[in-house]
């Protein structure tokens, strides 16, 4: 870890925990520094020599905050809210269950404590490559190169990946979030903003240490998920090598609105499997106006990942998530409401 | 016969651990825990390459961080410590800062000591070295290995063999010929590999977990060139070890070094990925099995080779096949075990080294030959049992396998098995059962052992281990038992160099060796005693006959009813105590002076000449295979297992329960990825090194099955650190083929293997 200016930012911090900004909290936003709110990733790499940052700014909430999750159109969640608190939220669990199930499966208890949802959605990637310096890694180290390609590749992404980069996003909650159309609101020097959550991340591209569209400074204060009474029939279904604690294979994040077995909309996440969160539009297009029966989850499985690029050690991928998404369709379908 | 020790009623009761009120509250030590005044912070800089050389450093952005003090390199400090030597099978060893040679990925090359931790940790990422590199070999059939035959290179070696077993295989009826697999796996225990050292004069204190502070005081006596008097390695608690302990590793000297030039302690944590390459791991091994029988499941022929990785200059293997030629009687058998050299660090013990993995290869062999019998497997080793051991012919001491297959299979509800495959399932998971067995020899070395009496009782002084599998507390209640005490009127002395010798706490031997040396040295404290009150010119027991005293409830007890608390006698005698050398059947008159020497002296098992001694179990687990995705969950399993006498039934649970997760995270989760390209570890941290947690094992169902062995030591204790991890693996690959008709002969087993 090199030597950092620390500094807490006390009026932002109550803003992200109220969610009210006041004038003197804007003046805190610091476009040359990096935020520090759960510090489940942050510190992780800052011990690792993988991130330097100069400046850290403290945004997290103090002891007495409450962050808020309220009704508000749909269901609006603080991006200081931690994992643990969001999960166990009566009225995710009710009407986003694939929200609550996302975050009830990531992580573990101790993490979901201390992470926030907005530090959750820029977590960054596992890849291996990009978390030891003795590796080229153009996420790390623009045009170094990606040791990853050719490489050990079995977390690594198959969907969004380019020739520089083919790390996965790692997170679920984001998943969740892409799937159900949420939103999300920010506050930069210059005002704040409000935009759809798949709009967030940047797939790697040319551009791999690019990862989302925040601008610098920006600071991610809140999620906005839709009025939609049908997501009550949606659910995270999480393929891993150990039942808990266990970053994704792969994972699906559905929802349906099912009448009469006929799907009248359906909204698919993929997880584990992808360099960015993953909407898989395709996937949804085959559904819509259908049976819902196993051969159509099929096809459309099939959809999702027609343009997955693979290597040696990911080459089951495609399969698994296939199956993971045919399996997630059928349960979803069989729910009771 | 060797002579028996009795339990005076201690020994075998329900126990909880001495310092288990501290380890849950956090205040108990660790050697990094002890507080130092004045002590500087080292982090080691590791190798980016594995295979090559140093060019030359670029030190200065490093020493420039504020707070540096040192940076050891081979350029300053090569002389100052001899590389470790060669561990067990001989061969040479890596070396560190010895030179400019890179032997492997993640070599300690270069040592930063700083003010503080943060400081040397900055520094260490700012230094840097140019390489000559080499394209390195990872493992098996990667270009440039060297692949050497043991026993066609090794006089020492022998490959146990009997009969014609190829020409019995050809012969045979019904036949197996298969080729297994187990991955890298690290040990990983929570407390990570610390060291700190301190200088008085020309004496060293090493603070250090260590499973054998008398081989590590002599080992970095050798390396710094100084007399093994002047070490002292202090270890009072280990928190997890699992074999990663017991030999010395090269970071220890190099600290050593770092105090003597600073003149200061100095205290080294390494982080959890340095952990991966700078101490041991269990390599991978590749095995063949072949096996004949008769239709009446009879064994014709056994045939068993063994591949393992170990380091370029290394020839450290496990040789399984030592215990495999015995486990099941068979008139021919042939083994063979070869290593094949790589770019790697030297592998080393990892809990049950050798019949982990090579009891993967035996017992999915046996469940596929009870397949092509069409016979249960259960009944396939019922029929092979033996009494005897097949290579040489001797008895084994004890050995209640079926005992542990019937206490095991009954309690699990083995006998509703439907034997085809893919019989069962629910929903859309798919069920199999399966069953193995677990075998570990039971070892066991000399230990010395000083036992005094005090005011509250006995204080015991033993150089043991307390690595997490309650030896404080059996080591307290042997005592105890032995002197008519309860165990909380003992205190005990352990994890200290400087106390009398005992051996390696590894290979399961460390609970037999310790308690039968205190045992012995109490019935000698029990005999000074007698004769002491018996010579007494006045006092209760004067004139008596010393042999028909008694100690028992915290009282001495003589003829006529004549008793007193021994408090009371306390106070006439003062601190008598007794100093014993246990030498246990198999070892050597010196043992207890090797052992002085840092040379442990373990035998039992198969190698002793005149019997055959292992303690024995069975494993029934059943798994849930997903029909979709192939994610494979063990929802219950149950092992029965027979060890000889139990000492403390708490702990024995917890120890083989604890095997028994062990064994589950072997088979489905445990593996060390390696990028074939560089012999580089890719997923060196928790997050991706797998271990089974909670939601993995939900219901996990220990027996002990009673067993009495009056030979195999004078407390008739066989070792059972690591019996409950033998086996686990090929139970539930058995049970993966029970529930899929899929016979998965590469470890771990994951969903992509299922689809």
């Amino acid at each position: 870890m090199r030597p950092f200016a620390y500094e807490r930012a006390a009026e932002l911090a109550a803003a992200l925990a109220t969610g009210t900004v006041s004038p003197a909290a804007l003046q805190q936003l610091r476009p040359d520094a990096q935020y520090l709110a759960g510090g489940t990733t942050l510190l992780d790499l800052m011990k690792i020599d993988v991130m330097r940052p100069d400046r850290v700014l403290d945004i997290r909430p103090g002891p007495a905050a409450q962050p808020v999750i309220r009704a508000e159109g749909g269901l609006w969640l603080s991006a200081v809210a931690s994992m643990a608190q969001a999960a166990e939220h009566p009225a995710l669990r009710r009407d986003y269950p694939v929200v609550a199930e996302s975050l009830q499966q990531a992580a573990s208890a101790q993490l979901r404590n201390m992470a926030t949802l907005g530090g959750n959605v820029l977590q960054r990637t596992r890849c291996p490559y990009f978390r030891d310096t003795a590796f080229p890694c153009n996420k790390r180290e623009p045009g170094s190169g990606c040791a990853a390609i050719g490489g050990v590749t079995r977390l690594l992404a198959v969907l969004g990946v380019s020739e520089h980069c083919i790390a996965s996003y790692p997170g679920d909650f984001a998943q969740a979030l892409i799937a159900l159309d949420a939103e999300v609101e920010t506050l930069a020097p210059d005002g704040s903003r409000r935009f759809p959550f798949a709009d967030l991340h940047r797939p790697p591209g040319g551009t791999p240490h690019v990862e989302t569209t925040l601008q610098p400074g920006e600071l991610i204060t809140g999620f906005r998920l839709p009025s939609l009474p049908w997501a009550r029939r949606s659910l995270y279904l999480k393929v891993r090598d150990r039942e808990s604690y266990a970053f994704a294979l792969a994972s699906a994040a559905v929802a349906l609105d099912l009448r009469d077995g006929v799907v009248h909309a359906a909204r698919i996440g993929l997880g584990g499997v992808a360099a960015v969160p993953w909407r898989a539009h395709e996937a949804e297009s085959v559904l819509q106006g259908q049976k819902l029966t196993e051969t159509r989850a099929v096809q459309a499985a099939e959809a999702a990942f027609a343009g997955a690029v693979t290597q040696e050690d990911n080459a089951f991928k495609p399969e698994l998530g296939r199956r993971t998404l045919v399996r997630a369709l059928l349960q979803a379908a069989a729910m009771e409401i | 016969m060797p002579d028996a020790i009795t339990p005076g009623g201690v020994i075998g009761r329900d126990t909880a651990r001495q310092e288990a009120r501290a380890k849950v509250t956090g205040a108990a030590q660790y050697p990094s825990d002890i507080p130092l005044p004045g002590v500087a912070h080292a982090f080691l800089v590791t190798s980016g390459i594995s295979r090559g050389r140093i060019l030359r450093w670029h030190l200065e952005a490093g020493r420039a961080v504020p707070g540096v003090l040192d940076i050891l390199t081979h350029e300053n400090a090569a002389q100052d410590s001899a590389p470790i030597p060669p561990t067990k099978g001989g061969g040479g060893s890596t070396t560190t800062l010895q030179s400019d040679h890179v032997w492997h990925d993640g070599q300690i090359i270069a040592v930063v000591i700083a003010e503080s931790f943060e400081a040397a940790r900055e520094a260490a990422h700012k230094v840097r070295a140019d390489y000559a590199e080499e394209v390195p070999a990872a493992s098996f059939d990667s270009p440039g290995v060297e692949i050497q035959v043991l026993e066609e290179t090794l006089e020492a070696h022998e490959d146990p063999k009997v009969g014609d077993a190829a020409a019995a295989f050809a012969a045979g009826t019904v036949t197996v010929d298969a080729t297994y697999g187990t991955p890298i796996q690290h040990h990983n225990p929570i407390e990570l590999f610390t060291t700190t050292c301190f200088w008085e004069g020309d004496r060293l204190t090493i603070l250090e977990p260590s499973q054998f502070v008398q081989g590590l005081a002599s080992t970095v006596a050798k390396q710094i060139g100084t007399s093994p008097d002047k070490v002292r390695v202090i270890s009072p608690l280990v928190g997890g070890a699992f074999g990663s302990k017991g030999g010395a590793t090269a970071r220890t000297s190099w600290v050593a070094v770092a105090a003597r030039r600073l003149g200061r302690p100095v205290k080294l944590v390494a982080n959890r990925s340095q952990g991966f390459t700078i101490a041991t791991y269990r390599a991978e091994t590749r095995q063949r099995v072949r096996l004949a029988a008769g239709h009446d499941g009879r064994l014709q022929a056994l045939l068993h080779e063994g591949w393992e990785v170990s380091s370029r200059p290394s020839n450290y293997n496990v040789q399984g096949t030592e215990t495999t030629a015995r486990i099941y009687a068979c008139p021919n058998v042939w083994t063979r075990v070869s290593v094949v050299h790589a770019d790697r660090n030297t592998p080393g013990f990892m809990r049950a080294p050798p019949d982990l993995p090579y009891g993967f290869g035996l017992e999915s062999a046996m469940d596929e030959l009870a397949v092509a019998l069409d016979m249960d497997p259960v009944e396939l080793r019922r029929i092979n049992d033996a009494r005897n051991e097949p290579i040489k012919g001797l008895p084994y001491t004890s050995r209640s396998l079926l005992e542990c297959f019937d206490a095991a299979g009954s309690a699990f509800g083995w006998s509703r098995r439907e034997r085809r495959p893919g019989s069962m399932r629910e929903g859309d998971w798919r069920i199999g059962w399966g069953c193995a067995a677990s075998y570990y020899p039971a070892k066991i070395s000399a230990a010395c052992a000083r036992v005094t009496l005090t005011s509250g009782g006995a204080r015991l002084d033993i150089a043991a281990h307390e690595i997490g599998t309650g030896a404080w507390t059996v080591l307290a209640m042997t005592a105890a038992d032995q002197l008519g005490l309860e165990p909380e009127q003992v205190e005990v002395h352990l994890g200290d160099s400087t106390l009398p010798a005992a051996g390696l706490a590894a290979g399961s031997s460390h609970t037999a060796s310790i308690c039968n040396a205190v045992a012995l040295a109490c019935r000698e404290l029990r005999d000074r005693l007698a004769l002491a009150v018996a010579t007494e010119n006045a006092g209760p027991f004067a004139g008596q006959e010393p042999a028909a005293l008694r100690l028992e409830g915290g009282t001495l007890r003589g003829a006529g009813g004549v008793a007193e608390p021994l408090s009371a006698t306390f106070a006439r005698t003062g601190p008598l105590d007794a100093y014993a050398e246990y030498i246990p059947h198999g070892n050597p008159p010196d043992a207890p002076d090797k052992l002085r020497q840092g040379t442990p002296m373990t035998t039992g098992g198969a190698q002793l000449p005149d019997r055959i001694q292992y303690g024995f179990g069975a494993q029934f687990v059943e798994v849930r295979v997903h029909a979709r995705t192939g994610e494979v969950r063990v929802p219950r399993i149950t092992g029965a297992f027979a060890a000889g006498r139990i000492m403390n039934p708490r702990t024995a649970h917890s120890q083989l329960m604890g095997g028994m997760i062990w064994g589950i995270g072997s088979a489905l989760l445990e593996a060390t990825e390696i990028d074939r390209r560089n012999a580089h570890y890719v997923n060196d941290n928790l997050s991706e090194y797998l271990i089974a947690v909670n939601a993995d094992v939900p219901a996990v169902e220990v027996i002990i099955v009673p067993e009495e062995d009056r030979l195999v030591n004078p407390l008739g204790i066989k070792g059972i650190g690591e019996l409950g991890c033998v086996g686990t693996n090929a139970a539930i690959a058995n049970a993966v083929f029970h529930a899929t008709g899929r016979r998965l002969r590469e470890l771990p087993i994951r969903p992509e293997h299922l689809l």
